[in-house]
């Protein structure tokens, strides 16, 4: 088993301004994002071979991303797996690259929220009809259970346990001011996180991130080609998927105080990268900060710091821009909301231009190596793709 | 010898303060919370009776109420399942009748005198409204009782019976309405004192008994003071003989009223006691019960009405008592509520999962002893398939963790979304209903309780929470 590491390239991406897109369409976010992307790889729409769509929503066969484009009877197919759709479509067609089928293929990723009145509760769906007896909150929920038994089990008392969540929420919305396509652009204190209204206690509202829409892109080459095309390329160096079996449900043993599926993509994504010290060796992440809790959850599952001890790391600025691994530079799900399709191919994005150097007020010194995670549902599924400068 | 074995009751953990109807009243009533109805008080006072009992044992299931949920659709076979009772036995609903509890007594008896049931399980609740600002709002209270008949370790022997049938249209109900009519009530009065009194004087003919013979006459009052004068005007001592109506505490609890009174006077009577009992709703029923020995090793083991009784809270706010009762009628999305935010309703869906749905039951491998819930065709430890056994989870738990969701539910906020280990084994993420908010913590004990989690659809959906153990046990476990 080979893997992906350095067979495939990205030569091209985009990213539309994410927020309450009131004046723009599914069609539109595609067209946005996917003509940056052409531009930034100076191909055309023509040389794209085939494609894969990432939508939960906002639509549901490879047609939606067909006839805005107007890409004439190529193959896409749609793609959807929850928050992890955006970089499912990036893996889709980087696996197509890699198998020799296409030479250049193109991945999207857009979600409209906002087109549907009350909230996140109405636009989650599963296409069945069913007994209808099962609790079915927002994942706010989940994740403030996890921070109730994790603060348990480290001793943490509840009001430092907030506070050191309150640290995440302060650090992503200040990188936020420093992106343009951000949809929240203002700093917050931490007095301000702290007072702010309770959501799903212990989290209140700063602790979660929004709802918002936005469309982002991706073309993929070879590497042969790529080299060809330009100077400006990153490979991809591995992914890892993993889906939960419910094991939070089901078992007994299972504790809450971290997330299996985090760390089994991980491992994944680290192996096929010939990463032996991701706290050494990536040098920017992008994470998914859907509740401040699940950030701190994820420096610990992803190997940033030791379990139970991330709080260290939060308070000694690790993860700041500044810091030994800045984490979320773009202000993350915090700043951007969370257009589920979307989001991962935004993540992808901004570690790009990380690598590329192209971040400006935000740009982390040396980005070589950059990872991007997500995680999606419950069970969740979790996904990491790690990229890499090809110097 | 055939009479009662075992008895439960089921009192709402709510009262209402009758000052926050209108000031100047007194005392409070029990209310049932938002999820709860006839059904899952009956299911309740059922598992209450069940304490100790084989369930294996019961032949048949009786359910009395005026308020069944459905018009056509047998509720006593979603309380049968809710109490995971024996799948061939008989069930049957007596409806419409404030009389009804007492004829599904006279029903069991005679299944278990004819030998078609061995043990036939009586359950009748209700949950009636008062049109707001009507008298009938201030006395009327939401509860329900069950009483276990069969002719072996009876506790109370059934000596004799009187019936009277009467027509009159003195309180009354059609498909139409959702108050209950009533004339006034001195009318009421009149025919109560009349026709209860016709019952009893002809229990107490037919056996040959004085009123002074009883420690106890159980009455269906239509208010606190109708039963004294009945007593009274019978021959009774209303002071020393009278079981307390409990009006000013619980209020009448229409069909399961007689039943729950019948409850507290068995709670406090001893060996060679008789209890007169009757029952009042277009005539009238009259009984005699003789306590035996049995009765002591009855004691402490259900709630009963003592321990429902004082286990309580107060609400003095009628708008939430206005807004459980469905009579606020907040919009669609203000009701949003913690279930079924997509898709509609699958009846096929609800009968493939009934099993876990109504009986509570997870599987237990056969290979590793896991238990899982809902039930899995694969293990999830060790992965053996189909090799799992049905079994229902305790009827206890602890909260392992949880949180408090401010967002979701305007009758319900925050919602208490906990996940539960239960004793024996099995988890499950449960809603916590009849809960203090601020009181929920880690290790907290918890027991089920069956449920309505909403109606849409022209469907009411049941399922179970959890809610903090209603009795004195120690309140938190291990963590």
């Amino acid at each position: 088993m080979e893997g992906i590491r350095d067979k495939v390239a990205i030569i091209g991406m985009g990213c539309t301004k994410f927020g309450e897109l009131w004046d723009k369409s599914a069609d539109d976010l595609v067209v946005d994002a996917c003509y940056e992307a052409f531009e930034d790889a100076g191909v055309e729409t023509k040389d794209i071979q085939a494609a894969w769509f990432g939508s939960c929503f906002s639509g549901f066969q490879g047609s939606a991303l067909a006839t805005p484009l107007k890409l004439e009877y190529i193959p896409v197919t749609r793609v959807e797996n929850l928050c992890c759709t955006g970089t499912e479509a990036i893996r889709g067609a980087a696996y197509a690259v890699a198998a020799g089928a296409y030479d250049m293929v193109l991945a999207c990723g857009v979600e409209k929220l906002k087109d549907h009145n009350v909230g996140f509760g109405k636009v989650r769906g599963l296409p069945l009809d069913s007994s209808q007896i099962h609790l079915d909150l927002p994942p706010t929920n989940f994740f403030a259970k996890l921070a109730v038994r994790y603060f348990y089990h480290y001793g943490i008392s509840m009001e430092e346990g907030r506070r050191i969540l309150a640290q995440i929420a302060v650090k992503n919305h200040h990188n936020g001011t420093l992106c343009p396509k951000a949809h929240l652009r203002r700093e917050v204190s931490i007095e301000t996180v702290l007072n702010a209204p309770m959501i799903s206690y212990p989290l209140g509202l700063y602790d979660c991130c929004g709802l918002s829409e936005g469309g982002a892109a991706a073309v993929i080459t070879t590497p042969e080609i790529a080299k060809s095309l330009r100077t400006e390329y990153i490979l991809i160096k591995g992914f890892g998927i993993s889906s939960g079996a419910a094991q939070a449900e089901l078992r007994s043993d299972y504790d809450y105080t971290y997330i299996p599926e985090n760390v089994y993509c991980a491992q994944q994504a680290y192996k096929e990268a010939g990463i032996k010290n991701p706290r050494q060796e990536i040098d920017v992440a992008e994470v998914h900060d859907c509740f401040t809790i699940h950030e701190l959850s994820i420096y610990e599952s992803l190997g940033f710091s030791p379990q139970g001890r991330a709080r260290e790391d939060v308070e000694a600025g690790t993860f700041t821009l500044e810091g030994e691994l800045p984490v979320n530079t773009d202000g993350g799900l915090k700043s951007f909301g969370h257009p589920l399709a979307a989001s991962g191919i935004r993540m992808i994005y901004e570690i790009y231009n990380q690598l590329l150097e192209r971040a400006g007020p935000r740009q982390v010194k040396n980005a070589r190596i950059g990872l991007s995670h997500n995680l999606g549902g419950l069970p969740p599924n979790c996904a990491v793709v790690i990229i890499g400068r090809p110097d | 010898m055939v009479g009662i074995t075992s008895y439960g009751a089921y009192v709402p953990m709510w009262r209402l303060e009758r000052k926050s109807i209108a000031k100047g009243l007194t005392g409070e009533k029990a209310i049932a919370n938002f999820d709860e109805d006839s059904i899952t008080m009956a299911a309740a006072a059922v598992m209450d009776c069940l304490n100790g009992v084989n369930r294996e044992s019961i032949s048949e299931l009786l359910f009395a109420s005026t308020t069944f949920p459905y018009l056509l659709l047998q509720s006593a076979s979603i309380v049968a399942a809710a109490c995971d009772l024996r799948h061939d036995i008989a069930t049957a609903d007596f409806a419409n009748s404030l009389r009804g509890g007492t004829a599904g007594i006279l029903s069991g008896v005679n299944a278990v005198i004819a030998k078609t049931a061995s043990r036939a399980m009586v359950v009748a609740a209700d949950c009636r409204l008062g049109a707001p600002g009507s008298e009938l709002e201030q006395t009327i209270g939401d509860g329900a009782a069950a009483l276990l008949i069969g002719d072996t370790d009876v506790a109370a022997s059934l000596e004799a019976s009187y019936s009277v049938s009467d027509e009159i249209m003195d309180m009354w109900r059609t498909q139409h309405d959702n108050f209950i009519r009533a004339w006034e009530p001195r009318f009421i009065a009149q025919s109560y004192m009349r026709v209860a009194g016709e019952a009893i004087t002809g229990v107490l003919q037919k056996c040959n008994m004085k009123p002074e013979d009883f420690s106890k006459v159980v009455l269906y009052a239509p208010d606190q003071r109708r039963a004294a004068d009945l007593a009274r005007s019978l021959g009774f001592d209303p002071k020393a003989q009278l079981q307390d109506p409990l009006i000013g505490v619980m209020g009448n609890t229409g069909t399961a009223y007689p039943l729950m009174l019948l409850v507290a006077a068995l709670e406090e009577s001893k060996p060679g006691d008789l209890i007169l009992m009757a029952s009042y709703g277009s005539g009238a029923d009259a009984f005699v019960f003789r306590v035996t020995e049995q009765i002591e090793k009855l004691k402490g083991k259900a709630r009963g009405m003592k321990t429902h009784l004082a286990s309580k809270k107060q609400l003095d706010d009628y708008r939430t008592y206005l807004l459980w009762r469905g009579l606020l009628n907040p919009t669609d999305e203000l009701v949003y509520m913690p279930y079924a935010s997509y898709g509609t309703t699958s009846t096929p869906a609800m009968w493939r999962e009934r099993n876990y749905i109504l009986r509570f039951h997870g599987s237990k491998c056969k290979a590793c002893n896991t238990v899982q819930f809902p039930p899995q065709r694969v293990c999830t430890q060790c992965r053996a398939k189909d090799q799992s056994e049905e079994v229902r989870l305790s009827n206890r738990g602890i909260v392992y963790t949880f949180t408090l969701d401010s967002g979701s539910s305007v009758v319900d906020s925050p919602v208490v979304d906990c996940v539960v280990d239960f004793d024996g084994g099995g988890r499950g993420e449960f809603c916590m209903t009849d809960r203090v908010p601020e009181e929920v913590e880690l290790g907290m004990r918890v027991e089920p309780s069956f449920r309505k989690l909403f109606f849409r659809e022209g469907i009411y959906h049941y399922y179970w929470k959890v809610i903090p153990v209603r009795t004195n046990e120690t309140k938190t476990g291990g963590k």
